[in-house]
Formats: C-alpha cells, sequence, structure tokens
C-alpha cells in the first residue's frame, strides 16, 4: 500500500514537472499553431545555466533558478525575433524542419561547450534524502517540485483567466485579425507568451536535470513527451495539459514500477490509442484554424 | 482543344522520358565504373536515395509529413537480417522482396491510424510508431540481438549465381538494378491517373473528395507502397553492410531522411537520388572538419534552407541551367521542380 502512495507521489512530482517543461509548448503548438520541436532545447538551456552558475560559480540552488527562467527567456525571445516570427506562417513541413535543425545545432554546441556526459547539479542539503509520513517516503526534492509547480499552476491559471493580459492573448488566439483591429499588438503578445514558456521550459530543465537526467541530448530524448502532453491534453485550457501531465507522470512512473520489462512501450501506445480515439487530444478542442 | 483532352495532353508529355532522365541514370552507372575504390560510399548514397524516394511518394505526392518512417525502414532491415541469419530465405532478391513485403504489411496496418487527423496528429502517430518500434526491438532482444543488433548476416549469392565480393562491387551494381527497377515503378505510379489523383488530393483533399476521388483508399495505398519502398531501403541497408541494429529505428533516421528530401527537392522523384548524393557529401565534409560535432552543421543547413525558402533555393539553383537552356534551345526553360508545400 505505501509503496503505492510513495509511487503516486513521484508521479505527480514527475507529471508536475512534465508540465512546467511543457506548458510553453502547449501555447505555441496547441494555440498559436506552430510546431515547436525544438521546446526541449530551451529546457536543456535553462538546466545547463543552472548547472554551471551552481557547480561551477558557487550560487545557492534557489538563486540560480530564476536565472535559469530569465536566460532561457531571453534566449526565446531573441529566437522569436530573430527566426521563429518569419515562420508563423509557413506550412507544417517548413516548422518542422527549422526547428530539428535547430534541435541538432543546440544538441552539438551543448556536447562541444559542455561535453556528452550526463551533469549533475549540487543540491544544497537541505532537499536531499527522504522523510517518511505514516510509512509513505516522501523524498525532499519531489515535495519542492510539487510545492514550486503547483504554485506555478495557480498562477498561470490566474493570469490567464483574470488578468487584461490574460484575456489579450486569448484573443489574439481565437483570431488574430479581429483582435489586432481591436488594437491588441498581437505579435507582441505572442513574442511575450514565447518567451515566458521558454523560460518555464528553463525552469523546468533546471528542475529536472536531478530526476530526468540533464546531458545534451535531453531535446531529443524528451520531445515525445512534451508533444504528448501537448496533443493528449488538447490546448482549450491550461488544465487540459496540466491533466495530461499527470496522467503520463504518474503512468510512467508506474509503469516503470510495475512493467519495468515493458519500458517506454505503455506511454508510446496509450499515446497512439488516444490520438486515434480522439485527435483533438482528451480534453478539449484545437485551435479554431 | 477541349480542356480534358488538354490535361491528358499535358500529363502525357509530362510522363514522357526526357533526354534529361536518360543522361541522369547514364550518369549513376558510369560512375559504378569510374570510382572502383569508393564503392560502399556510392551504395550507401543509393540506398539512402531509394529510402528519400519512398518518402517522397508520401511527402510529395500526397502531402502526409511523416516524422517515423524510418519505422518501415527499420522493419525490412530486421526482416532481411532475421531471414538470412536462421536461413529462412538464402537468396538475397527473395528476401528483399519478403523484407519489403513485411514492412508493407506493417504500413498497411499503420495507415489507418495516419489517415486519420490532421497535420500535427500524423507527425505524433508517425513519430510514436517508430519509437514503438524501437522500444520493442529493444525489449525482445532475444529475437533481435538488443542493443548489440543482428550480427554476422552473411549474404549468399545473388540468384545462387553472383557472388558477393568484398570490395561492394556487387553490393553497389545490385543495389543500383534494385533502385533502378523501384524507380521505374515508382515512375509510372505517379505519372498514371492514380498519381494525378494524389495529387489532387494533396492540393486540396476537401475538391479532390468531392470530384469523386476516394480520398481515404488513395491515401491508405499510397501509404503502403511508400511502407514497401522504405522496407526495400532497410533490406538493402542490412544485406550490403551485413549488420542490423537498433539505431535503424532511430529518430535521427528519419529527421535526416526530412533533411535529403528537403535539399533534393519534392514531387518530382529525382529529388531523393539528388539530395542523397548532396546530403552524403555534405556529411562527409563536415564530419571531415569535426567529427564529432558534424550535426551542428547539417542542423544550421537545415534551418538556413527553411530561412530562404525552399522554393527560391531550388529557383536560384535552376537559374544558370534555365539561362543556358533559353539560349541554346531558344525556348523558355523546362528544367523546373514542381514545387509546392506539403
Amino acid at each position: 500500500m505505501t509503496s503505492i502512495l510513495t509511487n503516486l507521489f513521484d508521479g505527480v512530482a514527475y507529471g508536475m514537472l512534465l508540465f512546467v517543461l511543457a506548458c510553453g509548448l502547449a501555447v505555441t503548438l496547441g494555440l498559436m499553431n506552430f510546431v515547436n520541436l525544438a521546446h526541449g532545447a530551451f529546457a536543456m538551456a535553462g538546466g545547463y545555466v543552472c548547472m554551471v552558475l551552481v557547480n561551477r560559480m558557487g550560487w545557492p540552488f534557489f538563486a540560480a533558478l530564476p536565472l535559469a527562467f530569465v536566460s532561457s527567456a531571453a534566449i526565446g525571445i531573441v529566437l522569436e525575433r530573430m527566426l521563429y516570427r518569419h515562420l508563423y506562417a509557413r506550412s507544417h513541413l517548413d516548422q518542422v524542419l527549422f526547428t530539428i535543425g535547430l534541435t541538432f545545432m543546440s544538441v552539438a554546441a551543448v556536447d562541444y561547450i559542455q561535453g556528452s556526459s550526463r551533469v549533475f547539479i549540487n543540491l544544497p542539503a537541505a532537499l536531499q534524502g527522504q522523510f517518511d509520513v505514516f510509512g509513505v517516503g516522501i523524498g525532499r526534492y519531489r515535495l519542492m517540485i510539487i510545492v514550486i509547480c503547483g504554485l506555478l499552476t495557480i498562477g498561470l491559471q490566474m493570469v490567464l483567466a483574470k488578468t487584461r493580459f490574460g484575456s489579450r492573448l486569448r484573443a489574439a488566439v481565437d483570431d488574430p485579425r479581429a483582435a489586432s483591429g481591436l488594437g491588441i499588438n498581437v505579435p507582441q503578445v505572442f513574442a511575450f507568451t514565447f518567451a515566458f514558456g521558454c523560460g518555464l521550459a528553463g525552469l523546468g530543465g533546471a528542475l529536472s536535470a536531478e530526476i530526468l537526467g540533464l546531458d545534451p541530448y535531453f531535446p531529443l530524448k524528451f520531445m515525445i513527451y512534451f508533444l504528448i502532453v501537448v496533443t493528449v491534453g488538447g490546448s482549450s485550457s491550461i488544465t487540459g495539459p496540466f491533466l495530461a501531465s499527470l496522467l503520463l507522470g504518474i503512468g510512467d512512473v508506474a509503469g516503470k514500477y510495475y512493467v519495468p520489462k515493458m519500458g517506454p512501450f505503455v506511454i508510446y501506445t496509450m499515446m497512439i490509442v488516444i490520438l486515434i480515439w480522439r485527435p483533438n487530444g482528451l480534453f478539449g478542442r484545437t485551435a479554431a484554424r | 482543344m477541349s480542356a480534358s483532352s488538354d490535361v491528358g495532353y499535358h500529363a502525357q508529355r509530362q510522363a514522357r522520358w526526357h533526354y534529361g532522365e536518360v543522361a541522369f541514370w547514364l550518369v549513376v552507372l558510369a560512375c559504378g565504373f569510374a570510382f572502383p575504390t569508393r564503392y560502399l560510399i556510392m551504395t550507401d548514397i543509393l540506398r539512402l536515395a531509394l529510402f528519400a524516394m519512398s518518402l517522397d511518394l508520401i511527402l510529395g505526392y500526397a502531402g502526409i509529413v511523416s516524422l517515423g518512417h524510418a519505422a518501415f525502414f527499420g522493419v525490412g532491415a530486421y526482416a532481411a537480417g532475421l531471414l538470412a541469419l536462421h536461413g529462412i530465405i538464402n537468396e538475397p532478391v527473395l528476401a528483399l522482396i519478403a523484407a519489403g513485403l513485411a514492412a508493407m504489411v506493417l504500413g498497411f496496418a499503420t495507415s489507418f491510424l495516419v489517415i486519420r487527423g490532421v497535420d500535427l496528429t500524423r507527425l505524433m502517430v508517425t513519430l510514436g510508431i517508430a519509437l514503438l518500434l524501437e522500444a520493442l526491438a529493444e525489449r525482445f532482444s532475444n529475437i533481435t540481438g538488443g542493443t548489440d543488433g543482428l550480427q554476422g548476416i552473411e549474404m549468399q549469392p545473388i540468384f545462387g549465381e553472383i557472388p558477393v565480393d568484398m570490395f561492394g562491387k556487387t553490393g553497389f551494381f545490385y543495389s543500383l538494378a534494385v533502385l533502378f527497377l523501384l524507380f521505374l515503378f515508382a515512375r509510372r505510379v505517379v505519372h498514371s491517373p492514380f498519381g494525378l489523383s494524389l495529387r489532387a488530393i494533396k492540393n486540396n483533399p476537401l475538391r479532390a473528395a468531392a470530384i469523386g476521388i476516394p480520398v481515404n483508399r488513395r491515401l491508405i495505398a499510397i501509404y503502403t507502397l511508400a511502407a514497401f519502398y522504405a522496407g526495400i531501403a532497410g533490406a538493402l541497408f542490412t544485406q550490403t553492410t551485413a549488420i542490423a541494429s537498433l539505431d535503424v529505428f532511430a529518430f535521427e533516421r528519419s529527421a535526416d531522411l526530412m533533411l535529403v528530401l528537403v535539399i533534393g527537392g519534392t514531387g518530382y522523384l529525382y529529388g531523393g537520388l539528388v539530395g542523397a548524393v548532396i546530403f552524403r557529401m555534405l556529411q562527409e565534409v563536415f564530419s571531415t572538419i569535426t567529427p564529432q560535432y558534424w550535426q551542428f552543421w547539417i542542423g544550421l543547413v537545415l534551418v538556413v534552407i527553411v530561412l530562404v525558402g525552399r522554393q527560391r533555393l531550388h529557383r536560384w539553383v535552376l537559374y544558370v541551367p534555365n539561362l543556358v537552356i533559353k539560349q541554346v534551345a531558344g525556348r523558355k526553360a523546362v528544367v523546373a521542380v514542381p514545387e509546392s508545400d506539403a
């Protein structure tokens, strides 16, 4: 019984992490209809920035996390303004090719700068180990992930639902032409959203170094996971991808624990079945276009 | 001239063999005699060309974007390897066809998943299938050899007559013959009414359905055929390199394949062939400059191609040939890549 609860806890932490990593993609892919296969590269950038700051320059872990966010967001906004925005109107094939190219470049570049082996971020002692609650092992690090990611999710939901920016974003996504007719600066809204999504990915990358492992092949290895979250979750709200991440996280942890021989088989089969059953995702609809 | 006979006239004119095409194949054949020390890399190029042609059939003619075409390549490769290793079918040509058929069955089965949904769903499903097969091959390591792959595959004499030499000469001409035969068939298919209906589907599925083309059945047919081609390419890979390992399913293989096709251009069959040559050369150049990091430059090539625009790039490349033709033959340019956004 306790092992089930521990697994559930780990699965939830894993799922939350996936959500933070992928929710930027939910906006670009689900709402802006841009196939960004390079999303993992931004996450990797954040992870490596955090690693360099903590391990080489002796920054405290919690000070390095915001910087991982900022640096990924900065890279994101530069690339968006320089490259991505030219491709919004292009065909999906072009977008796929372009972002695969970016992914390859990022993999080789990080390999060149930091070497190809897996890196670890030195965690403060307070985050290591685990404690028992009624016999259920709770990892401190995972608990922290759940807290951070949970707060972020609530914050995102509030921003999208309650603030002026949230309604402008929703308007821009629903109908860009009408939105710009109403005086909303659509490219600016998109650029800001893109950068914010990249920043979240960077933060997720920094947090995930301990759990998912961080090496130059990160963008390729986890690309499919991010895509699953978005396609299975749909994109009508932030709740869809969130539930999909939790499902994926719990499913993956449970699958690896109870049927280790099947490996990632369970996840891929689940994805294909769900996509066949509901091509627009489990929760909700795709964008109007 | 009525409209329908006009269309027929143009379709027939396009389907006719041009001098350029004959010259192209003569040059390929001549390469086989001109560079006797380069058989291995040339065989590699032929294999890649066949694989790219298979993707061209679905991407260039039917407009299906696939991120997991390596699935069929892998099935073909493993099928050929297993057939040869266990001595089930010893004759290479028969084994080749059997491997192609195995991939074809998979293609037929998965085509029902692929025709559902839009671009994005297709991307995901094709990618998922390739990953699924890779996971399966890893899981059943007692059959596939796991991460070590299948080793010690020996190629028996072709037709029981022609022995395989160690310099890859037989392998090269064998691959060339397979490629040429399959090219002839593909050429026949895409210029047939069936091929024309595929183009109609690619341009506008709704309109194609409205004029009575059975869209889904056509897509299933071409997807299955492309799977057969990819399976043959995979089987050639196993037969000429004597190994089949897990990386036949790798995502990089599907991604590289797209690059090949994009370099060469889609929708005129020669794209894969030209692209394969250029891609391999680029890869050679990059890996001599930076053995470990050539992927960076391949990625850069992709990004640049997309940013410049595929159509514009092909116009630039064809500018000089077209100018020459215009001057010499005094007619409008004939060399053109019928490119459209897939």
